[in-house]
């Protein structure tokens, strides 16, 4: 199978197989007016089998939410044909308004016009949990 | 401008200088009484708490202050569905400082961020109550004389008792505490709790059902009442209400000087029999409380003595 290369946008690799329909999905790339590639289970060294995203446009992405979906991913940023960079990513710091707290006596069930935030508790566990109440993301 | 939510937002040395200031207006009240003339405490009581809001209202009077507040959501525009954020943003400007309690968890935070004026959480559901946290530094130092190397037994409900999980945050920052977890399973201290401020922190601590075979260990004793309103089912509550009773007859294998410690209010989970013993010192617990609220209503208005 192929995939023709892109021109200018974005790739994002070592996705772990069967998650990229999660991040297209949470991304919100069925939005975009630009050709998007995803290919699941191609065959990595690395991670054995693995999922890519392609995005044949020059667009802003939401990279604490890529990281969060997908802390091992590399997004590569491709101008003319060429990779110009290659983006670490780690575990965001803070998440806002990308989980939503469980917890029924968090301040969030109730309060309008109140951002879900969430903080990296332990790194090592990728465990995030709610600014206000201490709750763990579920 | 600082505000109160969480005790770790003060440093060892900042509750070091409030009970220092405690201290100083506890043997010369006269000096404070005029402290907070002109100032307004407004007490934004969105759960009903009688004890902790007199002992704020109480507080500022000492001060010389003024106050105003509500004591319930029912006489407030919560019920109208007001939001924290706009409620806090209209009082700011009736107000210098606000002292609230809220039943959801994070609700003073909301607030700490709308507001003009400092914010003293006084309870958000089962979250924390750094204020009690304060009040239970205060009456340790007065009653053991020191922080360090104290054996500590939190009984009763551990997994929604607020106060137990701001005490150990709190007492966790001393050396050589060792803490000791009086709990059926159903209330256990919650794993984040333990693991966050004892394990992560190499802290030595146990875990019991039995309050007996633990008893002799201890240096503190702090029951809590295993509270109606963190229930969401009114037969797990009633099951586990009577779990640990403390009665004269268990004391009998406590240490001479170890002290009983309770938030209040107490509803049976301390046999009245034990209150004439001189280790029982909630009341005076309570007494402390308003006085390390006055040190807290200074420091946060930057009011010098």
């Amino acid at each position: 199978m192929r995939i023709d290369s892109i021109k200018n946008g974005i790739v994002i690799d070592h996705i772990p197989a069967g998650k990229a329909m999660t991040l297209y999905h949470m991304l919100g790339l069925s939005a975009f007016d630009c050709p998007v590639a995803v290919l699941q289970n191609v065959n990595s060294p690395k991670l054995g089998k693995k999922d890519i995203i392609k995005i044949d446009a020059a667009v802003e992405l939401d990279m604490d939410l890529v990281s969060f979906v997908c802390p091992k991913a590399t997004v590569c940023i491709i101008r003319d044909e060429k990779v110009i960079e290659k983006k670490e990513i780690s575990l965001p710091q803070t998440l806002t308004d990308i989980l939503v707290c469980k917890n029924p006596r968090c301040i969030t069930t109730t309060e309008q016009g109140i951002h879900q935030i969430f903080r990296l508790h332990s790194p090592d566990s990728g465990e995030y949990r709610c600014i206000y109440c201490d709750t763990k993301a579920k | 401008m600082k505000h109160l939510i969480d005790i770790l937002d003060l440093s060892v040395e900042e509750i070091d200088e409030l009970i220092r200031v405690a201290d100083d207006i506890i043997a010369s009240p006269v000096k404070y009484r005029e402290a907070c003339k002109y100032k307004t405490l407004a007490t934004l009581f969105f759960e009903p708490s009688t004890r902790t809001r007199l002992s704020f209202e109480s507080a500022m009077l000492g001060l010389g202050g003024n106050v105003l507040g509500f004591s319930d959501s029912n006489s407030s525009s919560a019920k109208k569905g007001e939001s924290v954020a706009d409620t806090v943003a209209v009082v700011s400007g009736y107000a210098d400082i606000i002292a609230m309690r809220h039943p959801k968890e994070g609700a003073p935070m909301v607030a700490s961020m709308h507001s003009l004026i400092p914010i003293i959480n006084a309870g958000d559901g089962g979250h924390f109550h750094p204020t009690q946290t304060l009040t239970d530094l205060l009456t340790i130092h007065h009653e053991k004389g020191r922080f360090e190397g104290l054996t500590v037994g939190l009984c009763g409900d551990l997994k929604f008792g607020r106060t137990v999980h701001s005490l150990i945050e709190a007492m966790s920052r001393y050396q050589g505490v060792k803490f000791v977890l009086i709990s059926p399973e159903e209330l256990k201290l919650p794993g984040f709790v333990k693991q966050t401020y004892i394990k992560e922190k190499g802290i030595e601590y146990v875990q019991s059902t039995s309050l007996e075979e633990v008893m002799p260990e201890l240096d503190i004793l702090y029951m809590t009442r295993v509270q109606r309103e963190r229930f969401f089912n009114e037969e797990d509550y009633l099951r586990l209400k009577d779990s640990y009773i403390l009665t004269p007859e268990k004391l009998k294998n406590a240490k001479e000087d170890m002290i009983v410690m309770h938030p209040l209010p107490r509803v049976n989970e301390i046999d009245t029999r034990v209150d004439g013993d001189p280790r029982a010192c909630y009341f005076r617990q309570a007494y402390y409380g308003k006085f390390i609220r006055m040190a807290l209503i200074l420091k946060l208005l930057e009011v010098q003595v």
